[in-house]
């Protein structure tokens, strides 16, 4: 009769597997951190602000009787609104066709350049394009357009556009990038021009990219506070539709009120961070999949 | 024959004119946008330079390592702020680095894939979570459990560590400002580190484990070697962004100049000094030196971008040059 032989590891490959399983659960476990990280956030988040939510708090002004309590912050939801519709004004046109320039005119050399400095852009701290927008805009007079030597909605919405410029141009390119070349060739064989190409065919087959890259760059803009603090913080506490006056915003209220002393504005605070991350993850998350889906088309229609 | 004798002329003037005018103004105009796109990155440094002149002409190089800021006396100094600045984001490095590999590790190598999604795009979505917010959280439920738990637990085993002294109950610490910074770093480190192991090519990875290799030992003896400079890279960009935070951590650490050793104290950065000075700055030299602080945090984020594209084009070198 042959010995049993053991299939229990044993000595240096027993080491060998407690080593390998020790390096799979701590794995795990980093992951499992970094998600409880982002659920303790939400719950903390949602539970704390949930309560401050009622109607009053998206139609009605900061309260003015000094013992506080009650009131919204309706200024802050119509100022981030012309916030970022003005950085989106600005920042979408130039992203796109700077992106357009990238992949349809330029040599690869000049293309490298471009995404290189754009990314240097990226990596710049967004407290720093605050305070380049302070000294271009808020401390030089522009006494023609009425702008400038105080903050504004649109020195603010300035700032904002810097950030969100190349993540639009960005992704414009990715998207550009991967419009089938038959297309284009189609289109000059029919005698298109470049210019009748670009805005007939290569922009509409990547609409769908560039709305969602868009997207993305909003909800981070909507969320920087960094930008507004030199640019568009000396706000009225009135609803204010004006962009050459300095507005409140939802990121600004959330610092502010977050430093108060007066705990009818920390529920406030924790009230309006909900309302922002719902915004931010729901938009996020959306165009990420809406990105996805058009990546899908584009990759199966070549 | 026929068409040879056409003139070239004639074959240019067939297309319409609107054509050609269209065609050039097009690329004008996409070629000035892109010209006002990275231009704003010098804009950028130019702006910041003149607006610090006056307090470089007055402080000159000193003002690195002269650590007053006082308003009333019209003295400032960066020492303590740029110190601060190191420490809290290396220290966040120090943290978020094995984390974010092993993350990246996880979630490239060991989970299956439907798995993968799901946990990718939640630690995606931390990405997503404006500053502000980590920092309102920060204030109200992690220093208070810092302070309450973690801080002594840290100074009860360590605590003769002089960096690891100090009141280990104090609310607002570096320590905080160090975990916030990893939360915000973690995201972005893990995403760059996770796309990296998936391109290590399937085949060494089974050659690894057809060899009898465990998976700790196909990860240590393939996978992480062979990506190694882009996860310098990576944790690179993820020391940018912590670089630069304002918001998230003027919101936790304090705003204290004095400089401790010790990280369970109030500390304050450069960023964060920014930040909380808006509605103070008053004279025309306190505006320039905040903008003098400014410049060297983007001159300290422009080294850090410098090696981190280095380190890619290495990375990019040894891969073409070991195919």
């Amino acid at each position: 009769m042959q010995p049993e032989i053991s299939l229990k590891a044993t000595g240096r490959s027993r080491r060998r597997m407690l080593v390998n399983k020790l390096f799979e659960g701590s794995s795990i476990l980093a992951a499992a951190l970094a998600i409880a990280v982002l659920a303790v956030v939400i719950w903390s988040v949602g539970s704390r602000g949930v309560s401050a939510i009622n109607l009053d708090f998206f139609l009605k002004g900061p309260s003015s009787s000094f013992f506080g309590g009650g009131g919204g912050i309706a200024p802050a939801f119509v100022g981030s609104f012309l916030l970022v519709a003005i950085a989106v004004a600005f920042a979408l046109p130039v992203g796109v066709l700077s992106a357009i320039y990238v992949s349809e005119f330029a040599p690869a050399a000049i293309g490298r350049q471009v995404r290189l400095w754009l990314d240097v852009l990226n990596g710049f701290p967004s407290i720093v394009i605050g305070i380049f927008v302070f000294a271009l805009a808020v401390k030089v007079k522009v006494p023609l357009l009425g702008i400038g030597h105080h903050q504004s909605a649109v020195a603010g919405g300035f700032a904002l556009s810097v950030i969100m410029l190349p993540l639009i141009a960005r992704s414009t390119m990715e998207v550009l990038r991967l419009v089938p070349n038959h297309l284009r060739e189609a289109s000059y064989a029919l005698g298109v021009s470049k210019w009748q190409t670009v805005l007939r065919v290569v922009l509409p087959t990547s609409f769908g990219g560039i709305l969602t890259g868009t997207t993305l760059a909003v909800a981070r803009a909507a969320g920087e506070t960094a930008p507004l603090l030199f640019t568009c913080a000396l706000a009225g506490q009135v609803v204010d539709w004006n962009p050459t006056h300095s507005v409140m915003s939802l990121p600004l209220t959330i610092f502010e009120y977050s430093e108060s002393a007066d705990p009818s504005q920390h529920a406030q605070a924790w009230a309006a961070a909900f309302v922002l991350i719902v915004f931010v993850l729901v938009t996020s998350l959306v165009s990420r999949l809406l990105l996805d889906r058009s990546r899908r088309k584009l990759g199966l229609a070549r | 024959m026929e068409a040879a004798s056409i003139p070239a002329g004639r074959l240019r003037s067939t297309r319409r004119f609107g054509d050609r005018v269209g065609d050039v103004v097009f690329y004008g105009v996409s070629a000035l946008a892109t010209l006002l796109g990275v231009g704003v990155v010098a804009a950028i440094a130019w702006r910041v330079i003149v607006g610090a002149w006056p307090a470089i002409k007055v402080f000159h190089l000193a003002f690195l390592w002269h650590n007053v800021w006082n308003a009333n006396l019209n003295e400032f100094g960066a020492r303590d702020l740029i110190i601060g600045t190191l420490v809290t984001s290396f220290g966040a490095m120090l943290l978020s680095t094995p984390l974010s590999v092993a993350i990246g590790l996880f979630l490239s190598e060991l989970a299956p894939p439907a798995v993968r999604t799901p946990v990718g795009a939640l630690v995606d979505m931390l990405a997503a979570v404006p500053s502000v917010v980590i920092g309102l959280w920060g204030i109200y439920v992690l220093a208070p459990f810092d302070a309450n738990h973690v801080q002594p637990a840290i100074h009860s085993v360590l605590g003769w560590i002089p960096i690891f002294g100090g009141d280990p109950h104090t609310e607002s610490t570096v320590f905080t400002a160090i975990v916030v910074l990893t939360i915000m770093t973690i995201p972005i480190t893990s995403s760059i580190c996770r796309e990296l192991f998936l391109g290590v090519p399937t085949e060494l990875e089974e050659g690894a484990i057809g060899l009898g290799a465990t998976r700790w030992e196909m990860v240590k003896t393939v996978v992480v070697p062979s990506v190694r400079a882009g996860v310098v890279a990576a944790v690179i960009l993820g020391l940018g962004r912590a670089l630069g935070e304002a918001i998230a951590v003027t919101q936790v650490i304090g705003n204290f100049i004095p400089l401790h050793l010790a990280i369970f104290n109030p500390g304050d950065t450069i960023a964060s000094r920014l930040a909380n000075q808006y509605q103070g700055a008053i004279t025309n030299l306190q505006i320039s030196s905040l903008i003098y602080l400014a410049l060297v945090l983007l001159v300290i984020e422009f080294l850090v971008n410098v090696a981190a594209q280095r380190v890619v084009k290495r990375f990019e070198f040894q891969r073409t040059g070991a195919d």
